[in-house]
């Protein structure tokens, strides 16, 4: 039963898929504020359908993987590992982290990049019980005017935002849903 | 007709993957150059590797692609790397700026204004808008992050004190968001003002030099300048002489052994669409 699910769940058509979902996670991150549906991943509880495509789509052994919180359990570990072969690893060395806003916590031991290369940061990828377009107001590069979001807390993202340009990316997932916060955002 | 040999979009899935990522953080910073793993293309650098390794990361195969060189849609680099896609992809093209999802291009913005649906891929030869001014890459790179751009300003007051007023004509340097000064890719400056504000979603490809940046929709492009020397976009002096257009930016084109020369729309999508309109300029035929 175990090892079905480990095998089972992933894109079907994999460079089609993949390329479908990568265009919902771009237009997510170009338009901040917007949401997204992202289909074709069947992941191991408790992780989101929106989740596993993300990881799907852009995780691979050159990626260390942080799974915080209840995320972190033997079925997705071992989904993760079949499917993408991501490594492993804390939060102070990952590439991307997944798991709820609590279980991230505290975001001062993720990367946040360089002056020189300020995108060798952290992409994280935060599952949501809720995701609307209402809450905190969004300004910045690729927002019209305004947007808003629901967003987990304010403050964290408007500290983030002024370390511009490091700083940190943000996914958020919420079923098959997606939306995301870049360092670019500003939060008010 | 598709060729199910290749891969989706040629590149195999790890390398999308890797410039995908790429892609991602260029959004996220606006005009930084992101390095990423370029790979070897089944062309030569300068014909648009980068352009080509952006677009086939993103593309789908309901997109509908296209692809000019100079504003033209007819010339060989376009149309090999229209057919590139279509061979490799399944997708359809077009020549109809409207039409299109995904654009790649070649040193031109298409004159039809773009829309939020739309994706502008451009091919960069030279990424680094600092680079003929200071070779290294440890010290361009380190001017970017300690936000020192006063070369870029005496370069530009060099061209003033020489010629009266800023010679630079393409590839003219912009300010993103008020913090990364940015190279445009050689367009023509004429082109910078749509760079800034623009709905679609615009993506740069340097593959020799193994950077990609991006702008995101709506975002705020300055062209450098100086109070008593404003930015000025300019194009030939004359209407288009096949469509008679007058806001177009214009090829010189030599049309005999005697110097006879017209001038016409870079964009040839645009001309024709103007003539199929029933506009005509003085050397339509």
């Amino acid at each position: 039963m175990q090892e079905a699910q480990t095998l089972s769940g992933g894109f079907a058509d994999p460079p089609r898929d993949a390329a479908h979902a990568f265009r919902g996670v771009m237009e997510a991150m170009a338009r901040p504020g917007t949401l997204h549906s992202l289909q074709g991943a069947r992941p191991p509880a408790p992780l989101s359908a929106a989740a596993g495509a993300v990881i799907l789509t852009l995780c691979d052994s050159e990626t260390p993987l942080h799974l915080a919180g209840p995320a972190d359990c033997a079925a997705v570990r071992a989904w993760v590992a079949f499917h993408t072969g991501a490594p492993p690893s804390g939060p102070a060395d990952c590439v991307f982290a997944l798991g709820t806003w609590a279980a991230l916590a505290p975001l001062s031991a993720y990367p946040v990049g360089t002056p020189d290369y300020p995108d060798r940061s952290a992409t994280l990828i935060v599952e949501c019980d809720v995701l609307r377009q209402d809450g905190a107001r969004l300004t910045g590069p690729g927002i019209r005017d305004s947007a808003r979001l629901s967003l987990p807390d304010r403050q964290a993202f408007a500290d983030n935002a002024a370390l511009f340009p490091r700083g940190l990316d943000f996914l958020f997932t919420c079923g098959d849903r997606i939306a995301a916060l870049p360092r670019s955002t500003k939060v008010t | 007709m598709t060729d199910d040999t290749y891969n989706f979009a040629y590149l195999d899935e790890q390398t999308k993957r890797m410039i995908r990522r790429a892609i991602l953080k260029g959004l996220a910073i606006p005009g930084y150059q992101v390095p990423f793993a370029s790979r070897e293309m089944p062309m030569p650098y300068g014909w648009g590797t980068g352009g080509v390794q952006v677009s086939a990361a993103v593309m789908t195969p309901e997109d509908r692609f296209k692809v000019i060189d100079q504003g033209a849609d007819d010339t060989t680099n376009a149309v090999s790397i229209r057919s590139f896609f279509q061979r490799t992809a399944g997708v359809a093209t077009t020549t109809t700026t409207a039409e299109a999802t995904v654009i790649q291009t070649r040193h031109r913005i298409p004159e039809a204004p773009l829309t939020e649906g739309q994706i502008l891929v451009y091919q960069v030869p030279i990424p680094e808008p600092l680079r003929f001014l200071e070779p290294r890459e440890s010290e361009t790179r380190k001017m970017h992050s300690l936000e020192e751009y006063g070369l870029m300003h005496v370069k530009l007051y060099e061209d003033i004190s020489r010629h009266g007023h800023i010679a630079t004509s393409y590839a003219y340097p912009v300010k993103v968001e008020g913090r990364y000064v940015m190279d445009p890719s050689p367009i023509p400056k004429f082109d910078n003002p749509k760079l800034s504000d623009c709905p679609a979603i615009q993506l740069f490809g340097a593959g020799r030099e193994q950077r990609i940046y991006a702008l995101p929709p709506y975002t705020r492009v300055v062209s450098l300048d100086f109070e008593d020397h404003p930015f000025e976009p300019s194009k030939a002096d004359h209407p288009c002489g096949l469509c008679g257009a007058e806001d177009s930016y214009l090829d010189e084109v030599i049309v005999d052994d005697a110097g006879g020369r017209i001038f016409v729309c870079s964009d040839t999508d645009h001309c024709e669409g103007r003539q199929a309109a029933g506009h005509r300029g003085k050397d339509a035929a």
